[in-house]
């Protein structure tokens, strides 16, 4: 492929353009039309991905198909864009997850429809841009850009108490990025004027400074991830998102913050994040393993799908911070996996909520009886949920704890007990809604997943087969990265003389 | 310098000519053919701002008046934008005025008036003009505000707004007769000789005076803790006038304060460093804690707007501490970029009210905008535009308005004091952002209560649109404006 034709831009800008103009163009009179718009947008983005991980080259370490441009020459940051081993799996999986996000509203949403498909598209854009800029400003843009319009998906489309929802999403975000903003304009006058986030991975910084500035980045990421204790504003935001921001929220938004600790945290404090590996290894375990049990009493679907998405996460912040190559691929792996489980599990609740506008447990039981096809697709994704081998739950999973196991075997035995926990609270969910007799006559006139269900689903479920079968071409693409974020992270920038 | 250099005053000159005939013309304008002198009002303005932008192609310092006058490229810059808000806010005022009797030669030629204040202070470089110039502007303005005279809250407004006018000029007025006193000099390139040449053995009075001047420059900017007047005066005044208070004015006030601080008593900067450092920090604290529990969007964005001119404060007093002039002229741009993006968006959010406003109907409670997203999609778009810049989220041009600040903060050293201020500024800036986007969760979020259609002139519809368009734009690719006010502020200093 063209390496330079800017495949990273138009995976950006696609969706964003064709946002805009739902906006302008779209009515609701014409919701066909704007659904099948807002379609053939979400697919020209997906399709603008495929030469970025097709032409992705596995050898090379630095960035491929960079686009670099001067933005604002005042402040010397640049419209720099990239993808390496860390981030190129994140675009081609924010493309895919917003096609299944525009299948997944079809129906469900029919007010304002124009709006609705025009935030996903914009914020499929933002996000992707979060995942290519190497540009501290850039990214910060595009970082901060990305609530506005989960702001308004969760506040307009959501459930009864979606206001106090969004606006607890909204600030609790912001908190974390305007220390994040502080700490970037901190590093541009540390590096005389640069925005660039490699020179500032090469830059030497004292400790002090280091450790504040990971607290600033802690604070953004640790809130994005999130991280106990900092999680609280996920569950409410899910219960109240409508099931396509669910699916995004969980499968991508969360990512941006896991992303964060790779690009900044990690490579830019490396001393300080030694320094306080201990401090986020312990908030994980907490994450996997209090957080797991939380999970187990939720009676709501979406709560415990929520709790067990950041008993998940806690997975990735841990295999980060154990520094060894496999604990860091196997994060990786386990945040992409989580991107196909995690959506695929809202997607499974809002189709039955669609059907019968009730999320909690007590409300189902037989579900499989009426609805056969759907309930075989929900039990791969809950058996992925609890890391069953084959499935794209296993691989990131398994390749933490055994790199935690190599650091130290407590530690890695309490991350293995997610394997019991995780398929607890996910089977045991799945055991009382989809199995035994049909509970109520609610649940008797159930039908089963149609046509557009099945390939949302479909599609998903295959992804989470083909990862967890042969997850090679996932890891192979990170090797080089990886090695080099070590090789940075192992490397003290404290200077001479300290 | 003695020359008096009437090309360096043409826009004044023609601003002066157009407002008196504005005046005269409108006496002979029958009722129904009042949008001439709104169509005059309009193209003076075009006029003025086309000799301002002419002056600032490659301009250098120039001296008009025998030195009493000075036109440099941050003055055009900051002219241009005074221009741009009082048309916007004439063009946004139709609606509004059209049905409350306001539509009248005074509001023209009134508002004419005030710009011609506001670009006499801008380009003040004599204790006097500036004391002028600001008269010139006040005394217009509160009879604005007195322009509906039968309605009591106006009538009240405009009271409160004179009174406390009043005493911050007193306050001004006695600081610069003692900084007369103390350095022999109304000129303000003079007095800053003197200082630098230790002339002045009378120090006390010179800090005295300073300190006085800093308050008073505190009341035109609405700083707490002289913000008192800025609630009632936002809220009490017609909505078309709380719009020109709120614009252009502020700019002015930003210029007083550069001419007065930055060129006079750049020797005492020490001094007016750590009162300015003081009403930033206060503004940000009483501004946006204040903010939160306003019902009434008028009163909200009155402190709001004290909350704003903290963060412009903190970018001011930190072109002190660098020591260098390219420190010096990125933290006074910022400054100046500040002003400039706080009122493109203020207007934005101004206009949106008066589109909705109509006969017996003053659309200033937030909860008038209650599911404003259901019925006028594009406007509600346009405020929440202005309220994200506001609250400086991007892609709006009010985040790179803060970011420029906290880089000016954390320009030289970087010590911990400094990052604290930085992290403070930006938690109250999160309080901020929470009275803002309530205002976008009551027009997105909420049902609509209000089902009037509503109808607008087609140019304040256009204007509105561009001014939602040009602070989202700005957001995406703020690189122009930016190198505006860097080169005009680089251009300024160095001359």
């Amino acid at each position: 492929m063209n390496e330079t034709f800017p495949w990273l831009s138009a995976a950006i800008w696609i969706p964003i353009l064709f946002g805009a103009f739902l906006l302008w163009a779209g009515r609701d009179a014409s919701a066909g039309v704007v659904r099948a718009v807002a379609l053939v947008g979400s697919l020209i983005g997906l399709l603008a991905t495929v030469p970025v991980v097709n032409g992705f080259d596995l050898q090379r370490a630095g960035l491929q198909f960079e686009e670099k441009a001067v933005w604002i020459g005042t402040l010397n940051a640049n419209y720099h864009l990239g993808v390496d081993g860390l981030s190129i799996w994140f675009v081609p999986l924010t493309a895919f997850i917003t096609v299944i996000a525009v299948l997944s509203g079809w129906k469900a949403i029919s007010e304002r429809v124009a709006q609705y498909y025009a935030s996903f598209l914009v914020l499929s854009g933002l996000l992707i841009g979060v995942f290519s800029a190497v540009d501290g400003l850039l990214f910060y843009v595009f970082f901060e850009a990305t609530l506005i319009p989960m702001y308004i998906i969760i506040g307009v489309w959501g459930g009864p108490n979606r206001v106090y929802a969004a606006i607890k999403f909204f600030l609790y975000t912001l908190l974390g990025s305007l220390l994040f903003l502080v700490a970037l304009v901190y590093l541009y006058q540390g590096s005389s004027g640069s925005f660039d986030i490699f020179a500032w991975q090469r830059m030497p910084i004292g400790l002090t400074a280091q450790i504040l500035l990971f607290l600033a980045f802690f604070a953004a990421f640790a809130v994005k991830v999130p991280m106990w204790p900092v999680h609280t504003w996920l569950p409410d935001a899910h219960v109240e998102a409508p099931t396509a921001g669910s699916v995004v929220l969980a499968a991508i938004m969360l990512k941006l913050g896991a992303y964060g600790f790779l690009r900044f945290s990690l490579p830019i404090a490396p001393d300080a994040a030694h320094h306080l590996a201990g401090f986020v290894i312990a908030l994980s375990l907490i994450a996997v393993i209090y957080v797991g049990f939380v999970a187990l009493v939720q009676t709501d679907m979406k709560k415990l799908v929520a709790y067990s998405s950041i008993a998940h996460m806690g997975f990735v912040t841990l295999g980060f911070f154990i520094f060894s190559q496999i604990g860091v691929e196997g994060a990786i792996a386990q945040m992409v996996s989580h991107g196909f489980v995690s959506g695929a599990m809202f997607l499974c609740i809002g189709v039955m909520y669609d059907r019968t506008h009730s999320r909690n447990i007590a409300d189902y039981g037989g579900v499989v009886n009426t609805m056969p096809r759907f309930a075989a697709l929900m039990m791969l994704f809950t058996m992925a949920n609890c890391g069953l081998p084959a499935t794209s739950g296993f691989v990131g999973e398994f390749m933490v704890i055994l790199g935690a196991v190599q650091y130290d075997f407590w530690i890695g035995l309490a991350a293995a007990t997610t394997l019991v926990l995780g398929a607890a609270y996910s089977l045991w969910m799945y055991k009382r809604v989809i199995f035994g007799a049909v509970a109520n006559p609610t649940v008797g006139r159930l039908v089963d997943a149609d046509g557009r269900e099945l390939l949302a689903l479909g599609l998903l479920a295959a992804a989470v087969l083909a990862m967890g079968i042969y997850p090679r071409p996932l890891t192979d693409a990170m090797h080089i990265s990886v090695n080099q974020l070590l090789q940075q992270v192992n490397h003290s920038k404290l200077p001479a003389g300290l | 310098m003695s020359k008096f250099n009437l090309s360096a005053v043409l826009p004044e000159a023609v601003l002066l000519v157009a407002a008196c005939l504005i005046l005269v013309a409108d006496l002979f304008v029958s009722e129904r053919r009042r949008n001439l002198s709104y169509s005059m009002t309009l193209t003076a303005l075009a006029a003025v701002a086309l000799c301002c932008w002419n002056l600032l192609d490659g301009q250098v310092v120039q001296y008009a008046f025998g030195g009493m006058f000075v036109t440099d490229p941050m003055a055009q810059v900051l002219k241009l934008f005074a221009c741009l808000a009082t048309a916007l806010g004439l063009v946004y005022a139709q609606n509004y005025a059209r049905t409350r009797a306001m539509w009248h030669g005074e509001l023209f030629s009134l508002a004419l008036f005030t710009l011609l204040g506001v670009m006499v202070m801008i380009s003040a470089n004599n204790l006097l003009v500036i004391y002028l110039g600001l008269e010139l502007q006040s005394l217009a303005l509160y009879a604005l505000v007195a322009l509906q005279r039968d309605q009591p809250r106006a009538g009240e407004a405009a009271m409160k707004y004179f009174v406390l006018g009043a005493l911050a000029s007193g306050f001004l007025l006695y600081g610069m007769s003692m900084l007369y006193g103390a350095t022999g000099s109304l000129d303000i390139n003079e007095i800053a000789h003197r200082i630098a040449a230790s002339q002045v053995a009378n120090r006390p009075a010179l800090v005295l005076a300073t300190v006085f001047l800093v308050a008073g420059i505190g009341f035109k900017l609405g700083a707490a803790p002289f913000h008192m007047w800025v609630p009632d005066v936002y809220h009490g005044a017609p909505t078309p006038v709380t719009l020109l208070i709120a614009s252009a004015p502020k700019i002015a006030a930003f210029a007083v304060a550069f001419r007065l601080l930055v060129e006079g008593l750049a020797p005492v900067s020490s001094d007016w460093h750590l009162m300015l450092l003081l009403l930033a920090m206060t503004s940000l604290a009483v501004g946006n804690l204040t903010a939160v529990a306003q019902s009434n969007l008028k009163r909200m964005l009155g402190y709001s707007t004290v909350g704003q001119m903290g963060f412009m404060l903190l970018a001011m007093q930190s072109g002190v501490a660098g020591g260098t002039t390219a420190s010096a002229a990125s933290a006074y741009s910022a400054a100046m970029f500040y002003m400039v993006t706080y009122a493109l968006a203020t207007l934005a959010a101004f206009g949106t009210m008066l589109l909705l406003s109509r006969q017996g109907f003053e659309a200033e409670e937030i909860s008038d905008l209650a599911g404003l997203f259901r019925r006028q999609p594009w406007y509600a778009f346009v405020m929440a535009v202005a309220m994200f810049s506001l609250a400086g989220v991007p892609p709006t041009a009010g985040f790179y308005a803060k970011l420029v600040v906290l880089q000016a903060l954390l320009a030289d050293n970087s010590s911990l004091p400094v990052v604290w201020i930085a992290v403070i500024a930006v938690l109250f800036s999160l309080v901020g952002a929470y009275y803002y986007i309530r205002v976008v969760k009551v027009m997105y979020f909420d049902a609509p209560v209000d089902d009037h259609a509503f109808e607008a002139a087609p140019d304040m519809k256009i204007a509105l649109t561009a001014n939602g368009l040009a602070v989202l734009v700005l957001g995406v690719l703020p690189q122009y404006l930016l190198g505006l006010c860097a080169s005009a502020m680089v251009r300024t200093l160095g001359g």
